[in-house]
């Protein structure tokens, strides 16, 4: 089956704009070579630290804005360099769900007509009287009453604005739903709700999610596989358990052992990072990540890792892999990896 | 309710008094005038100044251009409600036949200047192009004050009230302008806008659906600022004679007829005086409550 979602080597590199006249003085690489596949049904969660470029993956994937470099291929059809008007069918393919629920609705339109937008705009239905029918089975969809249809979005809660937000993304029917962060900005009773709301949708119409996140406790609730990024790359990718029970990168096994263990009295050995996250305007040469990494050593500093398979679905951009199976410290398992691989194992 | 079991022993406290007010809050127009009593006192006085403008021929005037030499310069009085000017002129019926240049040229003015800024910001927001050219032409003019570049656009025509408009509204509109570009700028950057996008809604539609309707709040502030504006250089623009021709009796033409006699007759001068400053007031009033009710944010940005 191919997969509903590729994209290839993509780059997006935002200008500098500095000195008296405006001019280009630098470029800012927020995403520098990200490749990745989603199949449909699936749910890819994009993982990493704030400013690592998730979300400008996730609205190049949009074509929110042009790209600099690389290949989207959205169903089996380019849409990297494809003109406004050529894309604009197509867009029904693939929606959105962003973060903040209070800016991502149009404080001057009613649900009906937020609903109604994408519906009349991929001409799926025309009449009336469809329309309301089909905004009714959206506000079903997403379990808001179909009466709240004439109501502002102000006077939802955020959790409420959220599920218009899902309502929305359904309207055009897509196979792919881009969820820019869209449970992070809600309480945790509300995150849940929205949570499973986006698995039985998944469940129920076989969608395609690529969920961009920091949660790492939401992300190991809901995904299938998991693309972990720092600085504009992706630094590992594998299937939930592998990448929670054995992750292959120094930078995964920090980030995991920052999740606290839902476990009385377990003490683990956490790995604390040391100084900040480098510019991405000046990226440090080599690995990306040498320049923080407890196991770095020279060839760190000189060549750039490539992503490459370490076991079955499970690619991994670090040099250690080249090292002997017994000097490589990834390797080893410690406690916390043994503990989530367990608790994965019987869940 | 099952009542509750109280242990022997335990103090329970008593009832709490209904410690909220009761809820008389109301609601609908006179709720919102309650509310914002700058609304109401600003918007009060406006109304007054339009029905004087509007009524002017029945409300007990004479014609304000009919001269009567041997009537000059009479004290306000019983005859004279408010004196008469220098050729027998009832200062009075002039006064409320003023109120009507004053008004139009500030509805027309900001009217006009908002209709205009309006297209020209949404413009240069959307089109990154035309926007550095745009923006650097309104620059230009932004650095001359209003009031000069309206007298210099009247030395090249004819005074008349509609040249007034005119020349007022090249001088505003670089102002309005700004204000409408970063409004579009910045909404632009709204998630809404991103997820209309890719709902597929088009450039026009996105301007029409998502952008208008958004600039239309802080717009309409600026609009009541910009009446404000012009009824000042409107009467200034009289006031040196750069304006309104003087036949039409206009608050700026009374006050320049009864400067030269200011000093004994000071009555000619301070009634179209008094006039102005209260319907600029009124004006600014009304600006700054629909500002504080619209979005209280906006206090910073204009």
């Amino acid at each position: 089956m191919n997969p509903i979602l590729q994209v290839s080597d993509l780059k997006k590199h935002f200008p500098v704009k500095g000195g008296l006249f405006g001019t280009t003085v630098g470029q800012v690489y927020a995403v520098d070579g990200v490749s990745f596949e989603i199949n449909r049904g699936e749910t890819l969660s994009l993982v990493g630290e704030s400013g690592c470029g998730k979300s400008t993956v996730g609205k190049a994937v949009l074509r929110l804005f042009p790209l600099t470099a690389g290949q989207v291929v959205l169903d089996g059809k380019r849409i990297d360099d494809m003109s406004a008007g050529e894309l604009r069918p197509l867009r029904r393919k693939i929606q959105v769900v962003f973060q903040d629920p209070f800016s991502s609705l149009n404080p001057r339109m009613k649900v009906r007509d937020i609903l109604a937008e994408p519906i009349t705009n991929f001409g799926i239905a025309t009449a009336k009287d469809d329309i309301d029918r089909r905004v009714g089975e959206l506000m079903d969809k997403v379990r808001l009453p179909r009466d709240a249809v004439n109501r502002w979005p102000h006077e939802f809660s955020g959790g409420q604005r959220q599920r218009i937000c899902i309502a929305r993304a359904l309207a055009a029917d897509p196979d792919v739903i881009v969820c820019d962060e869209a449970v992070s900005a809600l309480d945790v009773s509300v995150k849940a709700q929205i949570v499973n709301l986006l698995q039985d949708l998944q469940a129920e119409l076989g969608l395609a999610m690529l969920f961009i996140s920091h949660d790492l406790a939401i992300v190991e609730h809901m995904t299938h596989r998991v693309a972990v990024m720092y600085l504009g790359k992706i630094v590992e990718v594998a299937d939930k358990r592998d990448l929670f029970g054995a992750p292959r990168h120094p930078y995964t096994e920090a980030l995991l052992s920052a999740v606290p263990v839902m476990e009385p009295g377990a003490q683990f050995q956490r790995i604390i990072l040391k100084g900040d996250v480098p510019s991405p305007i000046r990226p440090p040469p080599g690995c990306r990540f040498h320049t923080r990494c407890p196991y770095a050593f020279e060839r760190c500093r000189k060549e750039e890792p490539k992503l490459v398979a370490t076991g079955s679905n499970h690619l991994a951009a670090c040099h250690l892999h080249d090292l002997p199976e017994a000097e490589n410290p990834l390797l080893k398992t410690t406690g916390a990896t043994a503990f989530r691989a367990a608790q994965l194992g019987a869940a | 309710m099952s009542a509750i079991m109280i242990p022997a022993g335990l103090a329970v406290a008593k009832p709490m008094p209904d410690v909220l007010p009761p809820v008389n809050a109301r609601r609908g127009f006179i709720g919102y005038l309650r509310r914002y009593p700058t609304i109401a006192i600003g918007g009060g006085l406006l109304v007054v100044m339009l029905f004087v403008a509007v009524f002017a021929p029945f409300l007990w005037t004479k014609d304000p251009t009919s001269l009567a030499p041997a009537l000059r310069t009479r004290e306000p009085g019983a005859e004279f409600w408010f004196g008469s000017d220098m050729l027998g002129r009832d200062v009075y019926s002039r006064v409320l036949y003023g109120a009507r240049v004053s008004l139009l040229v500030g509805f027309s003015v900001a009217f006009f200047a908002s209709a205009i800024g309006l297209a020209i910001g949404l413009f240069a927001g959307f089109i990154r192009l035309a926007d550095s050219i745009v923006m650097r032409v309104m620059d230009g003019m932004m650095s001359i004050p209003p009031i000069l570049l309206a007298i210099a656009l009247m030395a090249l025509t004819r005074g008349s009230v509609q040249n007034v408009i005119l020349a007022i509204t090249i001088a505003e509109i670089p102002r309005v302008t700004r204000l409408v570009r970063g409004v579009v700028l910045s909404l632009r950057e709204q998630p809404y806008v991103d997820a209309a996008v890719a709902s597929g809604t088009g450039t026009v539609m996105i301007m029409w659906r998502h952008i208008l309707p958004n600039t239309l709040a802080p717009l309409t502030v600026q609009a009541t600022y910009i009446c404000a504006a012009a009824m000042i250089t409107e009467a200034i623009l009289s006031f040196i004679g750069a304006g309104t021709p003087p036949i039409i009796p206009s608050w700026g033409n009374i006050m320049a007829e009864g400067r030269a006699l200011w000093q004994v007759k000071p009555y000619i001068v301070f009634f179209p005086a008094v006039f102005l400053s209260i319907t600029v007031l009124a004006v600014n009033l009304l600006g700054d409550g629909l500002r504080d009710s619209i979005d209280p944010r906006l206090a910073k940005k204009l």
